[in-house]
């Protein structure tokens, strides 16, 4: 497959990005092309130009920062993976970046053009949600932050504006609450049929820990990722085990109401189904971790 | 637009002006001559066009060539030291790794970035390097002992 002829210019700088954004309207920025190249071989994006912004050192760097992770938005997948801040700070995002595709796939993708892809099977944004995290993005107006529960709009749609650039993504630190990520995945594409990401605090005193606080977010058979908060309200002072998390994870039917996306590969009724399942393993994998911690 | 890239393949340096969208499996069947690289599925799911680009393994059909400017790239004709098939290739062969071969030069430079990240990969460690490679053929049990071997032989080569 062959996309349709584009130009392409590429970028030394997060500056350099900016203006061939601003000099070229209705270009797209490239950076690893595993959500875009594809899109442009099917025809379905037809741009007439790419910014290659895939040599700018400056976003690729992982650091702790303030309590926090500033992840950059071409740290790869893999690098995201097996980085040991994220597996300490946002242990639920090394184990979703870790997930994605197969390992030539993981080399080459980045986190910033996942989010900015916005994939509705896509397995990072459901995770940021339920983490907290927040994008930072630089345009013409200059820098802004957007809460990740505010960045995806829709199938393939963001708040992210046409001249805008996604430059890193941050995350506070989970250390101290346990974090999971679970999917049920597609057995070719790896795409998530369901993907549930939870965050899980629990209370240190006497006897069994009971729930304090907990995120929990879910993708895959959504346009967007879905925060659930009657899961999240459910768990909330009960003790994360037994009925009290079936129960907890049951109301994922709240959260998600009907309108689910269905394909050939397995239907919405069924994803409606088999969601109370994920969910119940994310928050009893994340709580398990909060025990350790 | 054309567009300038300078691309070693297996050591060898190329130097060509391409169409931004020419993708590096097209680059490297078309402009190199090396047609080890296959294109089977085009949409990154079945690896049969894995290379190694600067030593990491990527999906050549969902690269374009102009993101390989100035990179050294590795096909299945580089892995060889002259006359001297590489442990993996020894191995498939000795295994019966393969049956229409379709899917063997990404198959087994996959298996060699999992060695780069894993020199003694456990059976199941191995099935998961290999996720990103779908033979229609064998049914992988070959190709799992296959991969298996060449660890071995690998890691007592280098005692």
């Amino acid at each position: 497959m062959f996309a349709a002829d584009f130009d392409y210019y590429r970028a030394g700088s997060v500056a350099e990005a900016g203006q061939l954004l601003a000099q070229h309207p209705g270009a797209k920025l490239l950076a690893g092309g595993h959500s875009l190249i594809p899109l442009l071989k099917l025809r379905l994006a037809v741009p007439p130009a790419l910014i290659d912004i895939g040599r700018v050192a400056e976003l690729r760097d992982i650091a702790l920062e303030g309590g926090g992770l500033r992840i950059g938005a071409l740290a790869t997948h893999a690098e995201i993976a097996r980085s040991d801040a994220v597996r300490e700070h946002a242990a639920a995002l090394a184990e979703a970046a870790g997930q994605i595709g197969d390992p030539a796939v993981r080399n080459r993708g980045t986190i910033g053009g996942n989010v900015a892809h916005a994939d509705p099977a896509s397995d990072l944004p459901a995770v940021l949600v339920a983490l907290g995290a927040t994008l930072a993005v630089t345009g013409q107006g200059g820098e802004r932050s957007i809460d990740a529960g505010d960045f995806f709009t829709g199938v393939m749609m963001t708040s992210l504006g046409e001249d805008e650039l996604l430059t890193s993504v941050r995350i506070p630190s989970a250390a101290g609450r346990g974090t999971a990520y679970v999917k049920f995945s597609h057995p070719a594409s790896r795409y998530a049929v369901i993907g549930v990401a939870a965050s899980v605090a629990l209370d240190a005193g006497p006897g069994e820990s009971v729930c304090t606080d907990a995120s929990v977010a879910i993708g895959g058979l959504v346009p967007g990722p879905v925060r659930c908060s009657a899961v999240e309200e459910a768990l909330k002072g009960r003790a994360p085990s037994g009925e009290a998390l079936a129960a907890a994870a049951a109301a994922v039917a709240q959260d998600l109401g009907g309108d689910l996306l269905g394909d050939v590969f397995a239907s919405a009724d069924y994803r409606g189904a088999v969601a109370p399942v994920y969910v119940e393993r994310a928050i009893a994998a994340a709580a398990g971790r909060a025990t350790q911690a | 637009m054309k567009v300038p890239v300078r691309i070693t393949v297996n050591g060898r340096r190329f130097e060509h002006e391409v169409e931004p969208r020419l993708l590096l499996a097209h680059y490297i069947r078309d402009l190199g001559g090396l047609t080890g690289t296959k294109v089977g599925c085009d949409t990154s799911q079945c690896g049969s066009c894995t290379v190694l680009i600067d030593g990491v393994s990527a999906k050549s059909c969902t690269t374009l060539a102009v993101q390989a400017d100035g990179a050294n790239v590795t096909t299945i004709e580089g892995l060889a030291d002259g006359d001297a098939l590489h442990p993996l290739q020894e191995s498939f062969w000795d295994r019966h790794g393969l049956q229409c071969g379709f899917c063997t030069p990404g198959m087994i430079l996959a298996a060699y970035e999992l060695l780069r990240t894993n020199a003694s990969p456990s059976d199941a460690e191995i099935r998961h390097g290999l996720e990103g490679n779908l033979c229609r053929c064998t049914g992988y049990q070959n190709i799992v002992r296959a991969v298996r071997d060449a660890a071995a032989q690998m890691a007592a080569a280098d005692q």
